[in-house]
């Protein structure tokens, strides 16, 4: 689809100019042009009052079979033994969009010696089980993990793939879908099926999260996407359940590897993991300096938390960069987030809107990051950190 | 009629943005509550070559046009004018030694200045001669193949490296009886005096020179003897631009700090910026500096392009600086009470707009070059 | 060492901010920036020339504009510059981008690195490097926080979520950077004008050996469907006491209130 002017119909009013997300249109003799930065993303078509801009049907020329591929499958992501909590929180997510589509819900499970997560992942929700084994897979390498993937997609036809949109899930991911010619959407933050079109409706923010864009992959399979880690819940196991688990002998060799990994260091562990954690204090640059973030991890200490901090605090050298929540940083959804001295840049709460609970401390009462928080507190943090301290001490104290 | 910046000096105002904002800024309050100047400081932005882009390869420049030098120095001085001081002194130096130097003066002295790993001063003032330059009581005398100079100077800017040394060598002859020496700083007989503490540049050096017996090769002698009056008339017409440049940018420091003030600061309830009292003050400010700014690439227009800009040069010095100070005073009206605090930053704005209505001739005497140009 | 840098021109993402009546992007004044991972990219192989020597030409596919970007490049001391520029690249998603980027690489002749920033901070996909190495058919490493070269084996440090790995390669191959492997060099006024001297090549579609159907807007799988302002909270409860102390006990008794804690 082309996203076109009707000239005749223009009146030259220039809505569609502002209205548009990427820069793409301006006036040539009161006239819109849209120009070739244009990414048919239908901004203007909605905003143009006289509808002059119109979304016009084109001619296709990749066809292929689209009934040929069903089911949804999850990929399974696994770390250190276990599946990542973003592979079990798109089983809950995938069992909805194969319910709707009357199709199954199937896992993708690869590795060396880890056929006892099929049961985990039947706990979870899923009704088959693909799995791969073999040593050179032992370890997330690209070139191995694509051979496997590609070849299971290839083989089984999927309509959907789900996958986590970790920084190995991104780099799988674009690589799978390249190799089986078919879109990827990253990074979604909300899945559904497109009414219209029956597709997979892929929501994710864009544009350093200033705007949300849904995206369809209408005439190639599967439909692939990466989800954030954290914005859907885990469902609730039940390991009474079981299905079918599909071995496949894997067809990556040895020599098909052309990266070798020659260690894993290991970092501050758990206390940064951000994307698991339950409870999450994140300081910005209301904190002042990194001393103070001492303060932060005394609260977070407390809670049984995390330490997060907004971009500003990792810029300025306070925390490092794996402790940074948002858009370039992790995507975060505990059950409560606070936000201390954080302004609430869009960027910053693109990664953190889908808590729970957001308890926002900020010295500026018009910070937007009040017009997110669940509750909000106005007042200078390193006076009000410290009183909260106490507080949660006492209720852990009578607990 | 071409209002546009040339992509050059969009490139290099962004460049020069980005070096003060990055390096500059951060120790501006400190430097000048400590009256320190940084050489190492100096020397990080200098490797951008800020001070030589409008000279050519051939002498460490950079071959650009002198635009795009005084965007740079307004850009630096929007952060701190201090800085200025040393990145325009190789300006200062470079600019007499490129027009009537020897080759080989070019080479020795120019091609440092220009790469900015050594800093230039211009010694011309002194207690008895500040805008009368003929009073001068520096004397240089040939004995053999090198002149002995004696005699002081003050309020000279910079601990430079390399010198440029008015001094008398025909006193029957008058202005025609002065002459230009390069001299280098660790020539026996030249020592610093008295460093003046001064009400603003604080962070930059002025001080006092002496010159005991000081012996220079002949080859040090700048140009023709006895022209080194019509040098200065000519470097000072050049050094005007960059003082208006300077200037500039400290008016435009003062505009935005006041706009941004003005929107957060409330009072009864609202902004200051709502009342008209103050946003009318914000539209003069901003007028004037627009217009400041207008004279001052004008003046730097003319020079690149090769015409006469004598005129424009001392109209542009004198009206920016003169709008300077009167933008930095408005500023700390518009900051109140804290605009007299030196933990907010308008009142050094304040303290480093004066001098420049002062230094580089008078504004007075810029009126009298204009009269002058208008009645010729 | 023959290194190509894709770098991407973007708006400035942290200057944008929306119109609080109509919900939608003010854009005006927000300036175009040469991608801030892409300049980490080039950094990365400004010091890998340093070390090895080599050569370093910077790509990017984008409208005529984007030679800005790569003119800025140029100016921090890249050797060349190639625009890949062409209407009939419009509209393209991630997937006929890196085919085409592909393309314009296996034109530029023999390189042994491609560097690219880990995602462009307009898109965030973080898809075009490794989608590029695929359809070159080389192997690619990713999310890289510490990168050396020894004769032709890379050694890379990648990040993840709670641990780095270190990896090894060998050339030719695609390596996506993250912020923290270095701090950009500006430029200086000699690179500026050096820049400004410089040729920057263009290829169109027609330079390219392609297959039309792939470009653009025809050969790209995905499509947006809709655009729209993300929604705001608006049940949140503001506190705002005389002391940090008043406020926090009122904070707590909320939160007991609604069982919280």
């Amino acid at each position: 689809m082309a996203v076109k002017v009707i000239e005749d119909q223009c009146v030259g009013c220039s809505a569609c100019v502002s209205a548009c997300p990427f820069d793409a249109i301006s006036m040539n003799m009161d006239k819109a042009v849209i120009g070739d930065a244009c990414t048919q993303c239908g901004a203007c078509v909605d905003t143009c009052p006289v509808q002059a801009i119109v979304r016009e049907a084109e001619e296709k020329t990749v066809a292929i079979d689209k009934d040929a591929y069903k089911d949804v499958w999850v990929y399974l992501e696994i770390a250190e033994g276990q599946p990542r909590n973003v592979g079990l929180e798109l089983i809950g997510e995938g069992r909805k969009l194969a319910d709707a589509m009357k199709q199954k819900l199937a896992a993708v499970i690869i590795g060396d010696g880890v056929a006892d997560l099929a049961k985990e992942a039947f706990a979870y929700g899923v009704d088959q089980v693909y799995l791969v084994e073999a040593p050179e897979l032992k370890h997330y390498n690209t070139d191995g993990y694509t051979i496997t993937m590609t070849d299971l997609i290839n083989t089984y036809r999927p309509s959907v793939v789900l996958m986590g949109a970790t920084n190995d899930g991104r780099d799988f991911g674009a690589r799978v879908a390249c190799r089986v010619h078919t879109g990827l959407t990253a990074d979604c933050t909300d899945l559904g099926i497109d009414e219209a079109t029956g597709l997979v409706a892929w929501t994710r923010p864009a544009f350093g999260g200033n705007i949300m864009a849904t995206i369809l992959c209408p005439e190639h399979r599967p439909q692939m996407g990466t989800v954030r880690p954290s914005v859907f819940k885990k469902p609730v196991a039940d390991y009474s359940r079981a299905g079918e688990v599909i071995r496949v002998a894997s067809k990556a060799k040895a020599a098909d590897i052309r990266t070798r990994l020659v260690e894993v260091i290991k970092l501050a562990g758990a206390a940064c993991n951000l994307e698991e954690a339950e409870i999450i204090v994140s300081g910005g640059r209301g904190m002042k300096k990194a001393e103070n973030f001492a303060l932060l991890e005394e609260l977070a200490e407390v809670l049984g938390g995390a330490v997060g901090a907004s971009r500003a605090a990792v810029d300025a050298g306070w925390l490092p960069s794996m402790h940074q929540v948002g858009q370039t940083g992790k995507t975060v959804g505990p059950k409560i987030y606070f936000a201390v001295g954080i302004s609430g840049a869009i960027q910053h709460v693109a990664g953190m809107s889908s808590s729970d609970i957001i308890i926002a401390v900020n010295k500026d009462a018009h910070a937007p990051i009040f017009d997110i928080a669940t509750y909000g507190v106005v007042g200078d943090a390193l006076e009000v950190v410290p009183v909260m301290i106490e507080e949660f001490r006492k209720v852990k104290a009578q607990a | 009629m071409q209002f546009e910046l040339s992509e050059e000096n969009k490139m290099i105002q962004k460049l020069a943005r980005q070096v003060a904002e990055t390096y500059i800024a951060p120790s501006v309050q400190e430097r000048d509550e400590e009256e320190r100047f940084d050489r190492a400081l100096f020397d990080k932005v200098a490797s951008y070559g800020f001070q030589g882009i409008h000279y050519q390869d051939q002498y460490g420049g950079s071959g650009g046009d002198y635009l795009s030098y005084i965007i740079a120095t307004e850009e630096i001085a929007r952060v701190d004018v201090s800085l200025c001081i040393a990145i325009g002194g190789g300006g200062l130096g470079g600019f007499p030694i490129h027009s009537y130097g020897t080759e080989e003066q070019k080479q020795k002295y120019l091609r440092p200045l220009v790469e900015g790993t050594a800093l230039g001063g211009f010694a011309l003032t002194e207690p008895g001669a500040g805008s009368d330059a003929s009073a001068q009581q520096t004397t240089a005398v040939l004995e053999g193949d090198q002149w002995v100079i004696n005699g002081s100077k003050c309020f000279i800017s910079n601990y430079a490296d390399i010198y440029l040394v008015i001094a008398v060598t025909d006193r029957s002859k008058g202005l025609k009886g002065l002459s230009c020496f390069i001299v280098e700083k660790d020539t026996p007989g030249f020592t610093m005096g008295k460093k003046e503490h001064k009400m603003g540049l604080r962070s930059a050096v002025t001080t006092e020179i002496i010159l005991q017996d000081v012996r220079v090769p002949k080859a040090n002698l700048l140009g023709k003897e006895g022209e080194a009056f019509k040098y200065c008339m000519q470097t000072l017409d050049v050094g005007r631009i960059g003082c208006a440049a300077q200037a500039l940018g400290i008016a435009q420091a003062a505009l935005e700090h006041s706009i941004k003030y003005a929107k957060e600061r409330c009072q009864f309830g609202k902004p200051i910026a709502a009342n008209q009292g103050v946003s009318f003050m914000l539209a003069d400010m901003a007028t004037k500096v627009e217009a400041a700014r207008l004279l001052t690439y004008q003046a730097a227009w003319l020079k690149q392009n090769g015409r006469p800009y004598g005129k424009q040069a001392a109209m542009a010095k004198k009206f920016t600086t003169d709008i300077a100070m009167e933008v930095t005073t408005d500023a700390v009206q518009i900051f109140g009470g804290y605009g007299y605090s030196r933990e907010y930053p308008v009142e050094k704005l304040m303290r480093d707009a004066k001098v420049h209505q002062i230094f580089e001739g008078t504004n007075q005497i810029q009126r009298i070059v204009i009269a002058g140009n208008l009645l010729k | 060492m023959n290194i190509i840098v894709c770098i991407k021109q973007v708006p400035d993402t942290t200057e944008v901010k929306i119109d609080p009546v109509t919900n939608t992007l003010i854009r005006q004044g927000v300036p175009s920036i040469v991608n801030p991972f892409d300049k980490n990219a080039l950094e990365t192989a400004l010091q890998l020339k340093e070390q090895h020597g080599g050569k370093v030409t910077v790509l990017s596919m984008g409208p005529a504009q984007a030679k800005e970007a790569l003119k800025e490049c140029l100016s921090m001391g890249a050797d060349e510059a190639v625009l890949v520029s062409d209407r009939a690249f419009g509209g393209a998603d991630t997937l006929a981008t890196s085919y085409t980027l592909a393309a314009a690489v296996r034109k530029l002749g023999h390189f042994d690195l491609i560097i690219c920033g880990k995602q462009a901070i307009d898109g965030d996909t973080a898809q075009v490097g490794p989608e590029m190495a695929e359809h070159l058919g080389i192997a690619q490493l990713t999310y890289v926080c510490k990168l050396e070269v020894n004769g032709s084996t890379v050694r890379a440090q990648r990040e993840h979520e709670e641990c780095h790995e270190v990896v090894e390669g060998q050339f030719p191959m695609v390596v996506t950077v993250v912020k923290t492997i270095n701090e950009p060099r500006y430029s200086s006024c000699k690179g500026v004008l050096r820049a400004l001297r410089s040729n920057i090549q263009t290829l169109t579609a027609q330079d390219l050996a392609v297959d039309e159907t792939k470009l653009g807007l025809k050969g790209s799988p995905t499509q947006v469907r809709k655009i729209f302002s993300p929604s705001k909270r608006t049940d949140g409860v503001k506190i705002q006491k005389a002391t940090a102390r008043e406020s926090v006990s009122e904070l707590m008794q909320k939160l007991a209130d609604a069982k919280i804690v």
